[in-house]
């Protein structure tokens, strides 16, 4: 079963998820977002690489948050950038997800970025559209938010510079969420000895050893020592029931805050993904303090997708 | 009509018959096996040279789709499947739209498929109203109608309390009970928990799923006396518990699916929809523990759990899509890769799906109990014959089937199949011809 995300010659023609991509794919897209990073700096902050493309964003399930960065990132390459709220348009139509997609590429679309609820769904269209379409997942279901993953990876180089001897440890709700698979698939490719998952069984089940990460069930243990922390966002329909009785009993258990944050290394990094849940998986003080990287991330992240959609742009399939 | 099917090698799995010889059939009967009467005038001769002559195959779980969703296979379409899969016999679950809950829906299935004469057709009945788990139909008038037991199919009786009360009533009458064993609560994931669930994000269905309601019905078994056939066992827990159930003594028997005994969760790949399948497909020590089950009698059926879904119902994220795969045109084949890769002689394999099945039955089939499945002289001419040394891709455009939608697909798989089906009898008629 050929990787439907990479040609013949190994390069990248869509990007669906981080898992089974060699490690000098990933490098190079770090290296070329490193390259990227000037542009966004620049009086005029654009580059002619996707002049004259057409760039479909296709969000089935609602952010603007991700959908914004890669509006902004697909502009600066001079891409001419559509947004599509599907959510409240053709599919509640009930018009199939394929029919959507054959309509758009008749409009002749280059390249659809993809946020939908079902994992896997990113890998159906990539198999229906045609040779010169490129596909970028922008998280599925549970699944994958590759660009997320990349851009943690860029923010841990900048900070941290060698992969092999780092500790990270990435807490919450974990079974729920596709940004930690990227992370962890990213991680592993890029030589992290120790990553570790923290949170309680319910969020972060003992199956995902089999994806070769440390569980810790215990947040002290979980941070202890660690140069990387990344906090996940605890979705509000995880805050009760039978997931966890109250946000405020995670808080109080694997909240971040600064007492807990003082076991990790002198010089950790906090990561979050965004949007922040201040009191629920992150302490202000924290969120705010010295040791966040939060707002970097968010700029570190245009200069990734820029780097994702020029490569894979470049590439036939 | 008499028909002599020459030269073949006739094999009987129930007596371990397996020798060359003819096969003569008149008025729907078998006349003789191995020799052929003195003064058979035959209208027909139908040259078996290099075959095997075996009984029909008997399919117990095989969806035909009618009434409800005749955009996903009609009674026509998916009875020829069977014949064309040398099926001669087939229970189908009461799962239509609507439900099999009415002696007048059982009826007209019964006149329709009757009138086709292709295969036999025997219904399950719905064992609750709507299979909403909550009314117990009228078994009684259901059984009538041709009824041959009763199933609630993939959807669980989710009170207890209901479950016991159908199971008493069933036992009162001698009524088999056909359930999957999933609880409601624990299956509502759309792969099996483990590593590839896990990794691709996809929800999870435990092995406890499986487990406890096979240990929820073993104790209602055990306090109401009902005989209960379980279908599509998924995992080697479940094959463990139900060997136990058996020692034990317990009236049960249980089956497996062409699915679960070839695949396993690895299969699914990158979010294959051919592979969305219920019960989920699990992992490699489960699809061992459910083919050396099946292979020492723990499991008593393979079935094809032929389920046509329709393109539209596939073309979609793995968890929306539709469960179910086509498997009426593969149930021989597949029956044969397992015999063969299990070593086991040629009339062992068929018995999984000839006279095993036929077992499971009994006495539901009437008249036809001492002869379905078997080759005897004067039962009936249900008669499969195929080519063993000929293998063939599974195209999906090439099946009869309207549900072409199957992993086993030549063009994802790369498996050839044994078994090329040449001719299929029903009560001594030919119901396919291979041109």
């Amino acid at each position: 079963m050929r990787n439907p995300q990479l040609n013949r010659h190994g390069e990248l023609i869509h990007l669906l998820s981080i898992e089974g991509l060699p490690r000098d794919v990933v490098t190079h897209i770090l290296d070329t977002a490193g390259t990227f990073l000037s542009v966004s700096e620049r009086e005029v902050k654009k580059v002619p690489l996707l002049r004259g493309k057409s760039v479909f964003n296709l969000f089935f399930e609602n952010s603007t948050r991700t959908r914004t960065t890669f509006e902004i990132a697909a502009k600066r390459l001079s891409a001419d950038v559509i947004n599509l709220d599907i959510a409240r348009s053709s599919t509640a139509k009930g018009e199939s997800l394929l029919d959507t997609i054959a309509n758009l590429s008749a409009m002749h679309a280059d390249m659809f970025v993809v946020r939908h609820a079902e994992s896997g769904a990113p890998y159906l269209i990539a198999r229906h559209v045609a040779p010169h379409v490129h596909v970028v997942n922008a998280g599925d279901g549970r699944h994958a938010h590759p660009t997320q993953g990349l851009l943690d990876m860029y923010t841990i180089r900048h900070y941290k510079r060698d992969f092999t001897n780092l500790t990270v440890a990435i807490v919450g709700d974990i079974v729920h969420s596709r940004v930690a698979r990227s992370d962890i698939h990213a991680l592993a490719t890029l030589g992290v000895p120790e990553i570790r998952a923290v949170g309680p069984r319910t969020l972060v089940p003992g199956d995902l050893r089999e994806m070769g990460v440390r569980v810790c069930h215990d947040m002290a243990e979980g941070v202890r020592g660690a140069d990387v922390v990344i906090m996940l966002r605890l979705q509000n329909e995880r805050m009760s029931g039978a997931m966890l009785p109250s946000a405020g009993e995670f808080f109080k258990t694997y909240g971040l805050t600064p007492d807990k944050l003082a076991l990790a290394k002198p010089d950790a990094i906090v990561m979050h993904p965004g949007p922040i849940n201040r009191g629920v998986e992150i302490d202000s003080s924290v969120a705010d303090g010295s040791h966040s990287v939060i707002l970097p991330q968010v700029t570190f992240g245009i200069a990734v997708r820029m780097a994702v959609m020029s490569i894979i742009a470049g590439n036939e399939a | 009509m008499k028909i002599l099917i020459a030269n073949g090698r006739i094999v009987d799995p129930a007596s371990g018959r397996d020798e060359p010889g003819d096969l003569a059939v008149a008025d729907g009967r078998i006349v003789s096996l191995g020799r052929v009467p003195a003064g058979f005038e035959p209208d027909r001769r139908l040259d078996a040279r290099g075959c095997v002559v075996a009984p029909g195959l008997v399919d117990l779980a095989a969806r035909l789709r009618e009434p409800g969703h005749e955009h996903e296979g009609m009674l026509e379409s998916e009875l020829g499947a069977a014949a064309a899969g040398g099926v001669t016999s087939l229970v189908c679950p009461p799962d239509t739209d609507p439900p099999l809950d009415e002696p007048g829906l059982v009826e007209m299935l019964k006149f329709r498929a009757r009138k086709l004469s292709r295969a036999r057709l025997f219904p399950l009945g719905a064992l609750t109203r709507g299979l909403a788990g909550e009314v117990l139909t009228e078994m009684a008038e259901l059984t009538e109608a041709g009824c041959i037991g009763f199933s609630q199919a993939d959807a669980a009786v989710r009170d207890t309390l209901v479950l016991q009360r159908a199971l008493q009533y069933a036992a009162t009458w001698g009524y088999t009970v056909w359930l999957r064993p999933q609880d409601a609560w624990l299956g509502n994931g759309v792969a099996a928990s483990g590593a590839v669930a896990t990794r691709l994000g996809l929800s999870g269905v435990p092995v406890a799923a499986e487990t406890i309601a096979l240990h929820t019905v073993f104790e209602l078994v055990r306090a109401t006396g009902a005989r209960v056939h379980l279908c599509r066992l998924s995992s080697a827990a479940g094959v463990a518990l139900l060997r136990a159930a058996k020692a034990e003594g317990l009236p049960v028997t249980a089956d497996v699916s062409i699915n679960s005994l070839h695949l396993t969760d690895v299969d699914i790949g990158y979010f294959d929809s051919a592979m969305r399948l219920a019960p989920p497909l699990r992992q490699q020590r489960d699809r061992d523990a459910l083919r050396a089950g099946l292979a020492d009698g723990t499991i008593d059926a393979l079935v094809s759990d032929h389920t046509p879904v329709a393109a539209d119902a596939k073309q979609l994220p793995f968890a929306e899509a539709e469960p179910g795969a086509t498997g009426l045109e593969l149930l021989l084949g597949l029956a044969l890769t397992w015999g063969e890769a299990a070593g086991l002689p040629l009339h062992a394999a068929l018995a999984a799906v000839t006279s095993r099945p036929v077992s499971v039955l009994g006495p539901a089939l009437g008249s036809l109990a001492s002869s379905a499945g078997r080759l005897v002289e004067g039962g009936v001419a249900d008669v499969c014959v195929f080519d063993p040394a000929a293998r063939w891709a599974v195209r999906p455009e090439a099946l009869v089937s309207q549900g072409k939608h199957t992993p086993f697909a030549f063009e994802t798989s790369g498996v050839e199949l044994p078994g090329l089906v040449r001719a299929t009898l029903v009560a001594g008629v030919p119901a396919y011809e291979a041109r």
